[in-house]
């Protein structure tokens, strides 16, 4: 090689490491501009929820609060005490959680159950119902409202916990059904005809065999059926009131009902409140989700 | 007693015909091995022995029992499978055990059963670990003795070796020849590749568009193949099927390739004709193996031809030699020794006690 080669691949190579370092850089920038852009929501609502009245009016949005003060959280969980007109989110957020974890449990082996059948145990036009199960992933919430209201008041459990489970359970069908269908049908049928040959029935093939690997997309269906029904307020505001409301009920009437002066520190703290179990649950099954959706057929 | 006997099965899928009057028999220790092509109703007819499929029509007999509407838990079968089908959240020990603890056998006879297999299968050191921790070999190995410990009537396998790789393969079913040696339970083999059933079977049924095109040894698959299907799907390469009528004059017959002034001589003493037909001017295949055209003279009344070699195949032990007779291409193996001009016409001899002959419209064997 000439020696003029030699320096002119030398000055491309010193071209492109300045150009590769120039992108990197604002590579990064755009990505830290994004991020700071949804963060800063967060931001604000924590440091507002720890200020005084005083030290929101006074100060900016982004001011730091002047000492740690969990009174806004306090009166956002437990309320101040004094008897008629006193909102607070405690019996709320029980409500919320004993609507949740039925509606969640149920829905989901229902649709692992119906993923099995669909994908297992094949009969005449299964693809028939399959297709009407997804159009349910499809039917707006609006549209429901009515037909379900007649049907909760004709089952007797309208206005209650037990009616909202019930609503979510329905709702959450098609989805669940979908997400373990999908599951299964990569999952090889010959392992369901072995374990006929052996001897294994209808649900002993399910609890024992398939159940055991569909660790993954259980994390999806409960991640994603848990987020919805905590964050749902639709159903919750129309199928129940009172007592028997969902914490984002109560949040919004929480937020809306506040006499003369709006407090912003309280009103943080119960969002906080709101969101904490949605976020508890990304972050302990998070790897799993992403694992999950993404993973395909179970080898082996 | 027949170990299985199968009798007019007929099976649709919708108003698809998969098997069409299936007919089959196995006695006791042999290796049947159910040989097509894909979507030939091959896998469908193995699952229908196993129960695992519903019949349209017909019947399965084992040990001479109608077990057309028995589970096939009870029907004292097990099968191994081309994915190997082990259930992945157990253990090797677990998965082999599985379908004894269905069948609630003592706790002793299950552990006599897993010592036994495993020791005879090698996979003794493989028990605690799970599926997905084995090699292909070792996983296939396991399927094999899953249906071991069972200690079925009848072994079935389902084309088990294609997930193998090529050496493996050669392995595994040198193995499972073995363990039909020491155990000579009676075989159903189902597979695509020729070589494994050539090699396998004791019996092989051809089939083919739901109907079985022949059903007998190895040897008289390759030697006297029913029809061209046969010929042509049997060998590697196939049957040579030239084209062309045959000749009678007084009590000789003789061939005429199509295009072709030479006529080949039957050898009435050595081929058996197996219907009486009228010979005269009847359009046939004639079919000759490659390996059975020869290079030198070895029998005397081995046919000579000058021929145009077009084409060789070189790979490695033998080559593969395209000839042109007549506008039809012959194809013809010698070993790879052998110098071979191109485009230049030699001498070939075919060797007239390998030969078969079909009828042209009916494509059967005459």
């Amino acid at each position: 090689m000439s020696v003029n080669a030699i320096a002119s691949y030398k000055q491309l190579e010193q071209q492109s490491k300045v150009k590769n370092l120039i992108l990197r850089w604002f590579l990064y920038f755009i990505l830290i501009l994004f991020a700071s852009y949804f963060i800063f929501p967060l931001y604000v609502m924590i440091v507002t929820s720890f200020k005084t009245m005083e030290e929101i009016r006074q100060g900016t949005l982004l001011t730091l609060p002047g000492e740690l003060n969990f009174k806004s959280w306090a009166v956002a969980w437990g309320g101040r005490g004094y008897g008629a007109g006193d909102t607070f989110l405690r019996p709320y957020f029980w409500n919320s959680i004993k609507m949740v974890v039925p509606a969640v449990v149920v829905s989901t082996f229902i649709g692992a159950m119906t993923g099995y059948v669909l994908t297992k145990w094949r009969f005449k036009g299964d693809s028939w119902i399959f297709l009407f199960l997804l159009f349910g992933c499809f039917i707006p919430f609006q549209a429901i409202l009515l037909p379900m209201a007649r049907t909760l008041g004709f089952l007797g459990i309208s206005n209650s916990i037990l009616g909202l489970v019930v609503v979510h359970i329905v709702y959450g069908i098609p989805f669940t059904t979908l997400f373990f269908r999908n599951y299964y049908v990569s999952i090889p049928n010959e392992l369901i005809k072995a374990a006929r040959i052996d001897g294994a029935g209808f649900f002993k093939i399910f609890f024992k065999i398939l159940l055991p690997i569909s660790a993954p997309i259980i994390v999806v269906t409960v991640i994603w059926q848990f987020t919805q029904i905590w964050n749902d307020f639709l159903f919750g505001a129309t199928f129940s009131f009172g007592k028997a409301a969902p914490i984002q009920v109560a949040l919004n009437n929480m937020v809306l009902s506040s006499t003369s002066v709006k407090e912003y520190n309280v009103d943080m703290a119960s969002a906080i409140i709101a969101g904490i179990p949605t976020l508890i649950v990304y972050v302990l099954a998070g790897k799993y989700f992403i694992r999950g959706l993404t993973s395909g057929a179970v080898k082996g | 007693m027949k170990t299985l006997k199968i009798e007019d099965l007929s099976k649709n899928f919708g108003s698809t015909e998969v098997l069409k009057k299936i007919n089959l028999e196995i006695d006791e220790g042999n290796f049947l091995v159910l040989l097509g092509p894909s979507g030939c109703g091959k896998s469908t007819l193995l699952n229908i022995i196993a129960g695992l499929e519903t019949i349209n029509e017909g019947n399965v007999y084992i040990d001479d029992y109608n077990v057309s509407k028995v589970e096939p838990k009870d029907r004292n079968i097990a099968m191994v499978f081309q994915s190997y089908a082990l259930y992945p959240s157990m253990n090797v020990k677990e998965n082999m055990v599985f379908g004894l603890k269905q069948a609630k056998t003592s706790k002793e006879k299950i552990e006599e059963q897993l010592k036994k297999v495993s020791t005879f299968l090698q996979v003794g050191e493989l028990l605690n670990r799970k599926p997905s921790q084995l090699s292909g070999g070792q996983r296939q190995r396991v399927a094999i003795g899953r249906a071991l410990v069972r200690e079925p009537r009848i072994f079935l396998f389902d084309e088990p070796l294609s997930n193998l790789d090529a050496k493996l393969r050669v392995e595994m079913r040198r193995e499972i020849k073995k363990l039909h040696q020491t155990l000579k339970t009676t075989v159903v083999y189902v597979t695509h590749d020729q070589t494994e059933a050539m090699s396998l079977g004791t019996k092989i049924a051809i089939m083919n568009h739901g109907v079985i095109q022949q059903n007998d040894t190895p040897e008289i698959i390759y030697n006297k193949p029913n029809n061209t299907f046969v010929a042509d799907f049997i060998g590697s390469p196939s049957m040579n099927l030239i084209k062309g009528n045959l000749v009678q004059n007084s009590n000789k017959i003789s061939f005429v390739a199509e295009g072709s002034d030479n006529s080949i001589q039957i050898p009435m003493n050595n081929y058996n004709f197996d219907k009486k037909i009228e010979f005269n001017n009847k359009e046939i295949y004639f079919g000759i193996r490659p390996e059975h055209i020869h290079f030198k003279k070895s029998n005397e009344n081995d046919f000579e031809i000058k021929l145009r070699a077009d084409l060789s195949e070189y790979i490695g032990h033998e080559q593969i030699v395209t000839f042109n007779y007549s506008n039809q291409e012959i194809l013809a193996k010698f070993a790879s020794t052998i110098k071979i001009q191109m485009n230049k016409e030699m001498s070939l001899y075919f060797d007239l006690s390998h030969i078969s002959l079909f009828d042209k419209s009916s494509k059967e064997r005459i």
